[in-house]
C-alpha cells in the first residue's frame, strides 16, 4: 500500500523532469533533469521490486546506480570537449 | 600494504554479501576476483591514504551522524523555500575559506557542502572553496565555520 | 507492528520530499537553484524511502542492499552536482540574482 505511495510520488518526480528536460534552456538543464530520472528510476526499481515481493530487484538497482553516475559524466565531458573543439574552430 | 589488505577485506566482504551462495567453489573464485581487483588498483596506484582512507578511522562515523542531521534541517529549508507561493530565494556565489591541510579533507568538506541541500560547491582552490548558495542565510552559515571546523578534526593530524 | 507503522511513515516522508524535488525543478528560475532544489530528492528523499524499505525488510542481506545502494547515492550525487555545477560555470552560465545591478563575481 505504502509502496504504491512511494512509486506514484516517483512517477510523478520522473514526469515533472522529463518536462524540465523539454523546456531546457540549456543543455545543462537538461542533464540535470536526466541525472534527477535516474536517481528516482533507481528507488524507482526498488520500490517495485518490494511491491512485487522480489528483492532481486534490488542487484538491478545498484548497478544503475553506478551507470547513472558515470552516464552523467561521460556526457560532460563530451560537451566539454565539444565547447572546445567549437571554440578552437571559431578563433 | 595495510591499506592493500583492508581493500582486499572490503571487497571480498561485498562479493560475500552481494553473492549470497556459499560454496566452497564460489568463494575461492571470490578470492581470485578479489585479489585480481586489489593487483589492478595497485597497479593504477590509487591504494594509499587518498584512495582508501582508513586512517579516518571511527571520527567520520561521528561526522557523519552530525551531517545527517544538517542535511535533514536544510532539506527541510528548501522544502519550505520551493513550497512557498512566492519563493524568497537571494542566491549568491562567493568563496569561503577552508582550514583544511590535505587533498581529502578538502574533498570531504566540498562533498559536504554540496551534499547539504541549499548549498553547492562550484571549484575548489587552494585558499577557499567557491560555493553557491540558494539563500544569503545559508551562506552566512556556512560561513560561520562549524563545518569548516569539524572537517578539520576529523581530517586530523595525516 | 510498530516497525510497520515507522516504515510507512518514513516512506511517507520520503515520497514528499521526492515530490518537492520535482516541484522545485519546475518551479526554481535558473540552473543552479534548480540543482539545489533536486539535492533534497536525492539525498533526503531518496535516505528516506531507502530507510523505509530497510524498515521492512528487517536484518538480511536485503536492507544490507539497501544500505549499499544508499551509500552508492551518496557518495555519486555530490560529485555529479559539482560536475554539472563547474561544467555549467565554464561554459559561461551567470547565476539567477535578485537584484541584476549587482552580478554576481
Amino acid at each position: 500500500m505504502m509502496f504504491l505511495a512511494a512509486v506514484a510520488a516517483l512517477v510523478v518526480t520522473v514526469l515533472l523532469a522529463l518536462v524540465r528536460a523539454y523546456l531546457g534552456p540549456t543543455v545543462y538543464d537538461r542533464v540535470l533533469s536526466v541525472n534527477a530520472i535516474g536517481t528516482m528510476t533507481v528507488l524507482l526499481i526498488a520500490a517495485v521490486g518490494f511491491l512485487m515481493e522480489r528483492p532481486d530487484f534490488l542487484d538491478i538497482a545498484l548497478v544503475y546506480a553506478l551507470i547513472n553516475f558515470i552516464g552523467t559524466i561521460a556526457v560532460l565531458r563530451y560537451i566539454k570537449r565539444r565547447r572546445a573543439r567549437d571554440a578552437e574552430e571559431a578563433s | 600494504m595495510r591499506h592493500a589488505l583492508s581493500l582486499f577485506a572490503v571487497l571480498y566482504g561485498l562479493w560475500l554479501v552481494l553473492s549470497g551462495h556459499y560454496t566452497p567453489f564460489l568463494l575461492a573464485i571470490g578470492v581470485v576476483c578479489t585479489a585480481f581487483a586489489v593487483a589492478v588498483a595497485m597497479r593504477m596506484d590509487v591504494v594509499d591514504h587518498e584512495g582508501h582512507p582508513i586512517h579516518l578511522g571511527f571520527r567520520i562515523v561521528l561526522y557523519w551522524g552530525w551531517l545527517t542531521i544538517q542535511i535533514l534541517v536544510s532539506a527541510l529549508t528548501v522544502t519550505r523555500i520551493v513550497l512557498s507561493p512566492r519563493p524568497r530565494i537571494d542566491p549568491v556565489l562567493e568563496t569561503v575559506p577552508s582550514s583544511q591541510t590535505s587533498d581529502l579533507g578538502k574533498v570531504i568538506f566540498a562533498n559536504s557542502i554540496t551534499l547539504t541541500p541549499g548549498t553547492l560547491t562550484t571549484s575548489v582552490t587552494t585558499d577557499g572553496i567557491e560555493v553557491h548558495a540558494l539563500t544569503r542565510r545559508g551562506m552566512d552559515q556556512l560561513k560561520e565555520g562549524d563545518m569548516d571546523r569539524r572537517v578539520t578534526a576529523v581530517e586530523g593530524g595525516s | 507492528m510498530i516497525v510497520d507503522i515507522l516504515s510507512w511513515i518514513a516512506i511517507g516522508i520520503g515520497a514528499a520530499f521526492i515530490l518537492v524535488g520535482g516541484l522545485g525543478l519546475i518551479r526554481m528560475p535558473d540552473f543552479f537553484t534548480r540543482l539545489h532544489a533536486t539535492s533534497v530528492a536525492d539525498t533526503a528523499g531518496a535516505g528516506f524511502i531507502l530507510l523505509g524499505l530497510m524498515l521492512q525488510a528487517g536484518l538480511s542481506l536485503t536492507s544490507f542492499k539497501l544500505v549499499l545502494i544508499f551509500v552508492f547515492l551518496v557518495f555519486t550525487a555530490p560529485t555529479a552536482a559539482h560536475a554539472l555545477a563547474h561544467a555549467a560555470l565554464l561554459d559561461g552560465i551567470r547565476p539567477w540574482t535578485r537584484k541584476p545591478k549587482d552580478p554576481a563575481p
